[in-house]
């Protein structure tokens, strides 16, 4: 097992390099005016050629491009992803105190997805062609159409006009405010955590169905046993692995749209930050929350992986 | 016999045979209507939103751009059905430009990104060594970064366009058709007929158009169709979050956005928008299901 933790750790290290590459690219090679997503373009127009120039210089942005480069992925290696554009402080610090809230949100998405969707996905196996299956069916098909944020703003508009409740502003962190915190968070998994909801229903039904069909499970029933022991003992570790696997994929998704849907209840968190760095075009916020969004993506998709090979010995093995 | 009239087309024949074409699409359609009732019939909602959106000039009530000061922030009554915004435009009417805005970047972007991603899959698949493992890397490494998180990156450094909308929304999809068309395109490689083809000496380039190209068609229709909800969703998601097209145009995820931006939306300004959103993703991808299974005649169920 270890060696297998090894061997995919080592394959995950050129896809990071590579997608720090990326972002860098994307950020700074792009054609135009490096300065023209700092400044408005009547800025650029009338400044002289030497504070061009030292602007650049300020920016570290007159080195080759690899040094630049090296400089960037250096710090962050260390965990100093420089200071912000606008406000000047230390984005660790930023990321830090607003990565919590997102984290949050992520973790508890997932647990609504699993607590709501996988009952509802075995009723449906259990009971195909039931009400409760065609009802779990015609929710996983609209979860795929409905925008989180606009259910999203939706719930907000229905608190306000109803019981005139407003989530609190005033970010807060678990430990210093649970109640506080729970108010921030629980919205934005809820609507996170319902859409994954959705689909992990849908693949536990599918995949609980082939498993039923399979020879162990129907010596399990012959020989006399309790449907719910050859559901959890027998049929369901086999039926949760591509389950596993979605819901990371899912969880992919879901970083994407946690920003928009962050944005919908006010919820100050990462997403928050990286909506706020677009707007004030702070260059560097924007470029390391993009790479904290994939680094978490890629750590994900990698913990599926080795989770998928400790319930499965097969895969490590073959 | 009726071998040779089929060989030897006339330029009557032709006619003929163009004049059959539409014919022959509504016999199609009324095949599939009546094996896929559920699909046809939202087949049918995704073309009246289409013609909704072409017909826009002719079937808007008002002028999506022009405000109306003595009607700002008016709800829903009989003569704004769908009420007015902040500026006293007419939402109907905004709705349905934006609609069509919203439609061209989704079907445009993911015809480029599609297109692209399959030219990539299809090229890497066939030459397969080391051109594959490169391009197989490469794709891993774009799709490490969340779709959105990338499109919005992307829209933030292009700045506020419809081509560069398109442009950063038809990047993310560009993995997506690589890796379909690539595995497609793999067991192509493996027929005989490949191989006749390659054995007689056809060039690779020849080989990929004429033989393998044609079969990646179906797969390429169902990405596209999938798709093209992806899409509606990523740029409603820019539009709300500030980094879609310019305003006064109206895209439905501007509006939303315009909406909320207010403490307290009003409410038939935050419906309405979404609503559409809503109904256009999911009548696309019900239809695109029912042709999923239609062009896939083993009829492998979907999860």
């Amino acid at each position: 097992m270890l060696k297998y933790i090894a061997k995919r750790l080592l394959i995950a290290v050129p896809t990071v390099f590579g997608v720090t590459v990326l972002i860098f690219l994307i950020m700074r090679a792009l054609p135009g005016d490096p300065l023209s997503v700092f400044l408005d373009p009547s800025q650029i127009t009338i400044m002289t050629d030497s504070e061009r120039a030292n602007m650049m210089a300020d920016l570290g942005l007159d080195r080759p491009m690899v040094v630049q480069y090296g400089d960037w992925a250096g710090h962050a290696l260390q965990g100093d992803l420089g200071t912000s554009f606008f406000r000047g402080d230390p984005i660790t610090e930023t990321l830090k105190r607003r990565g919590g809230i997102s984290g949050e949100i992520g973790i508890l998405s997932i647990i609504i997805a699993w607590v709501l969707g996988l009952p509802v996905g075995i009723i449906s196996a259990m009971r195909p062609n039931s009400l409760a299956d065609a009802f779990a069916s015609m929710f996983s098909v609209l979860f795929l159409a409905i925008p989180g944020f606009w259910l999203g703003l939706l719930i907000v508009l229905a608190l306000i006009h109803g019981p005139g409740y407003h989530p609190p502003i005033i970010s807060s962190q678990i430990w210093q405010d649970p109640w506080q915190n729970f108010q921030i968070v629980i919205g934005p998994a809820m609507v996170l955590g319902l859409g994954q909801a959705a689909f992990v229903a849908r693949m536990a039904r599918s995949s609980l169905f082939e498993v039923f069909r399979e020879d162990y499970v129907r010596t399990a029933r012959a020989k006399g046993m309790r449907e719910s022991v050859v559901l959890l003992r027998h049929a369901l570790p086999n039926a949760l692995l591509p389950v596993i696997t979605l819901s990371g994929v899912l969880l992919g998704f879901a970083l994407g749209g946690s920003v928009t849907i962050e944005k919908a209840f006010g919820t100050p968190g990462l997403g928050d930050a990286l909506i706020g760095g677009a707007i004030d075009r702070d260059f560097t916020m924007v470029q390391s929350i993009v790479l904290v969004y994939s680094m978490v993506f890629v750590g994900i998709n990698l913990l599926v992986d080795l989770s998928y090979s400790y319930i499965d010995p097969r895969i490590r093995l073959g | 016999m009726p071998m040779e009239s089929t060989l030897k087309t006339t330029g009557s024949d032709a006619l003929k045979y163009m004049g059959a074409q539409p014919l022959r699409y509504a016999k199609q359609f009324r095949s599939f209507a009546r094996k896929r009732r559920f699909a046809a019939f939202w087949l049918v909602v995704v073309g009246i939103l289409v013609f909704i959106s072409i017909a826009a000039p002719i079937v808007a009530p008002d002028d999506p751009n022009v405000p109306d000061f003595k009607k700002v922030t008016q709800g829903p009554d009989s003569s704004n059905f769908f009420g007015t915004d902040f500026l006293g435009r007419d939402v109907l009417s905004r709705v349905i430009y934006g609609g069509r805005s919203s439609l061209v970047i989704a079907v445009t972007s993911i015809i480029l990104g599609i297109g692209l991603g399959s030219l990539w899959g299809m090229v890497s698949g066939y030459m397969g060594g080391k051109t594959d493992l490169i391009s197989q890397r490469l794709l891993e490494i774009l799709m490490a970064i969340p779709g959105l998180i990338l499109a919005m990156m992307l829209a933030f450094i292009l700045g506020a366009s419809t081509t560069t909308l398109i442009m950063a929304i038809a990047f993310t999809r560009i993995a997506f058709g690589a890796r379909v068309i690539r595995s497609v395109t793999l067991s192509v490689r493996e027929t005989a007929y490949v191989e006749a083809a390659r054995s007689i000496g056809a060039p690779t380039w020849r080989v990929m158009v004429f033989h393998v190209a044609p079969q990646t068609f179906a797969p390429f229709l169902v990405l596209f169709t999938t798709n093209v909800g992806i899409a509606i969703l990523i740029e409603s998601a820019l539009g709300f979050i500030g980094l879609g097209i310019a305003p006064p145009t109206a895209t439905w995820g501007n509006m939303l956005g315009e909406a909320a931006s207010h403490l307290e939306p009003f409410w038939w300004l935050v419906f309405f928008p979404g609503l559409l959103i809503t109904v256009t993703v999911l009548s696309i991808n019900l239809a695109a299901d029912g042709l999923q299974d239609a062009l896939d005649p083993r009829g492998r169920g979907r999860i």
